[in-house]
């Protein structure tokens, strides 16, 4: 672990995978309780587009990658909230036509290939910049800063939106924020896990804390702990093991899944008064 | 919804209803499966948009009424959502979020105030559980908690006694009966009164989409009277003359 830290390009990525990690759980936990758990894999087609455009416009990828995936998650909201019953058709065409508009627009740009992409679409963690810090960071800071100041009102929304509306919330407001927050983490989560991995991130280390804890707050901070650990030690192994980080980070984030899954059974069991009616 | 007129007009569900709910009243509206009563009363929350006519709460409709902590929505079951684990106590203390403003942290008040909504259903030994693990009628319990906590002076509560056990039904009761000597407006929707019926002060009877009866609740004679009866046998028989045929004759 101390000679892994001698290296400058390491330090970078270690730091961006703490933060990846920290705050993509954090807002996946509103997601799944919101029963949205797709809509990071949704954003993060959109976001290949934006990655795209930013190589034909000669703009940084990321700047580019937060707009559109913003746009995108602005639009499938807007979707959803339109009708339940098409939203999942209409969310499938703005899937596919992020892809179909990513490999397009790189082909137009000049010297783009569709393996420029590449390292979006699974993650570079290793060639982060010190730049690239910096945004990661302020991006974070800004997810979590959503999750303390108007988390209250998101578990009320995500629980019940009709609740929610008769508590007098801004329902779409807050529904918006939870869609650009996730566009948000995914474009920060782009360089680490990469796009097609990033929903992972989001998800899984919350379904791991699903199955050891009674309450939602202590969901919540087990899954940031949980996806600490998974950058953290993906990152890790993948140094001294030749794997791609993105990969390895997501098989620990699915083995802890699996560990807690049989000790969550064994927690269940300990505390039967929990079941009985 | 007190103090203010509501009248509405839906032509598939609901066809042209005028109904004014004054402060203190304890209103149950009746009827059968699919006459409206829900969308009724989520209309009148402004939670289903009115194809016609005017829905007022407090003097103000619904998208620009700001006094949410006023009432209390009872929905008709938990909605546990994508499954992440969630406490009672967690659950009862989000009933406070109309009261509380975004940049404060959660007060003395809130906590007293979620602590007496939990021992007022009888839920506080079981504050730290996962509502997940909660049969029916104590998912209710605890949605009625989640309105006691906000303290309104409104309680619109849609079907609070379906699938609910009797214990629950009379803890129920006996809240509402609280709530009543507070001087509270409560607007329930109900399939069966059961333990209710002594409490109730007006009765709503819906039937395709019209009111059909509007005043005094039908009032149950001999066996439904006493206290603690459950209504396990049909009341279509037992009630043939009623010009209030609210019942359904299942």
């Amino acid at each position: 672990m101390i000679d892994l830290l001698q290296f400058d390009f390491m330090q970078r990525a270690l730091i961006a995978a703490l933060l990846v990690g920290l705050a993509a759980p954090a807002i996946g936990t509103f997601m799944v309780q919101r029963r949205l758990s797709l809509l990071g894999d949704g954003i993060g087609h959109v976001a290949l587009t934006g990655v795209a455009l930013g190589f034909l416009t000669g703009t940084a990828p990321v700047l580019t990658a937060v707009a559109v995936s913003v746009a995108g998650a602005v639009a499938i909201e807007l979707v959803r909230e339109r009708g339940r019953t098409s939203g999942d058709v209409a969310l499938a065409l703005l899937f596919y036509g992020g892809i179909a508009g990513g490999v397009l627009l790189i082909s137009l740009a000049p010297g783009g290939s569709n393996s420029t992409l590449m390292s979006y679409l699974f993650g570079s963690i290793s060639s982060v910049s010190l730049q690239d810090v910096w945004v990661i960071a302020s991006l974070a800071a800004a997810v979590l800063g959503v999750v303390v100041i108007f988390g209250r009102e998101l578990y009320v929304l995500c629980q019940d939106e009709e609740v929610a509306k008769a508590s007098g919330l801004p329902v779409r407001f807050l529904s918006l924020l939870i869609a650009i927050t996730a566009a948000l983490t995914v474009v920060i989560a782009m360089r680490v896990v990469g796009l097609l991995l990033v929903s992972a991130l989001m998800v899984v280390p919350v379904a791991t804390s699903q199955q050891l804890t009674r309450s939602f707050r202590s969901t919540m901070l087990l899954s940031m702990l949980f996806g600490m650990i998974a950058t953290v030690g993906g990152l890790t192994s993948s140094f001294y093991v030749e794997v791609p980080p993105g990969a390895i980070i997501v098989i620990v984030a699915l083995g802890g899944f699996v560990l807690a899954l049989g000790l969550g059974r064994f927690v269940r069991r300990s505390r039967p008064q929990e079941s009985s009616p | 919804m007190s103090g203010g007129q509501v009248s509405l007009d839906r032509r598939p569900v609901l066809r042209g209803i005028d109904l004014t709910i004054e402060p203190g009243e304890v209103v149950a509206v009746l009827g059968a499966n699919g006459s409206g009563k829900s969308t009724l009363i989520r209309a009148l929350l402004g939670l289903t948009p009115v194809s016609g006519g005017t829905t007022l709460l407090y003097g103000t409709p619904p998208a620009r009424f700001r006094q949410w902590w006023r009432i209390g929505y009872v929905p008709q079951r938990l909605s546990v959502g994508g499954g992440v684990p969630t406490t009672i106590r967690e659950v009862v203390a989000s009933g406070r979020i109309a009261r509380q403003r975004r940049f404060r942290l959660t007060g003395a008040a809130d906590r007293e105030a979620v602590s007496a909504a939990l021992s007022a259903v009888d839920m506080a030994h079981r504050a730290g559980d996962p509502v997940q693990a909660l049969s029916g009628g104590q998912q209710q319990r605890v949605l009625i908690a989640r309105a006691l906590a906000g303290e309104p002076d409104t309680f619109v509560m849609d079907e609070p006694t379906a699938g609910v056990d009797a214990q629950s039904q009379q803890l129920l009761a006996d809240t509402l009966a609280v709530l009543v000597g507070q001087g509270k407006t409560v607007l329930l929707v109900a399939h069966e009164l059961g333990p209710l019926e002594p409490l109730i002060s007006r009765a709503v009877v819906l039937r395709d989409g019209f009111v059909c009866h509007d005043g005094a609740p039908p009032h149950a004679v001999g066996a439904h009277a006493l206290p603690g009866h459950d209504h396990v046998h049909p009341h279509a028989a037992e009630k043939p003359l009623s010009p209030l045929d609210w019942r359904p004759t299942s």
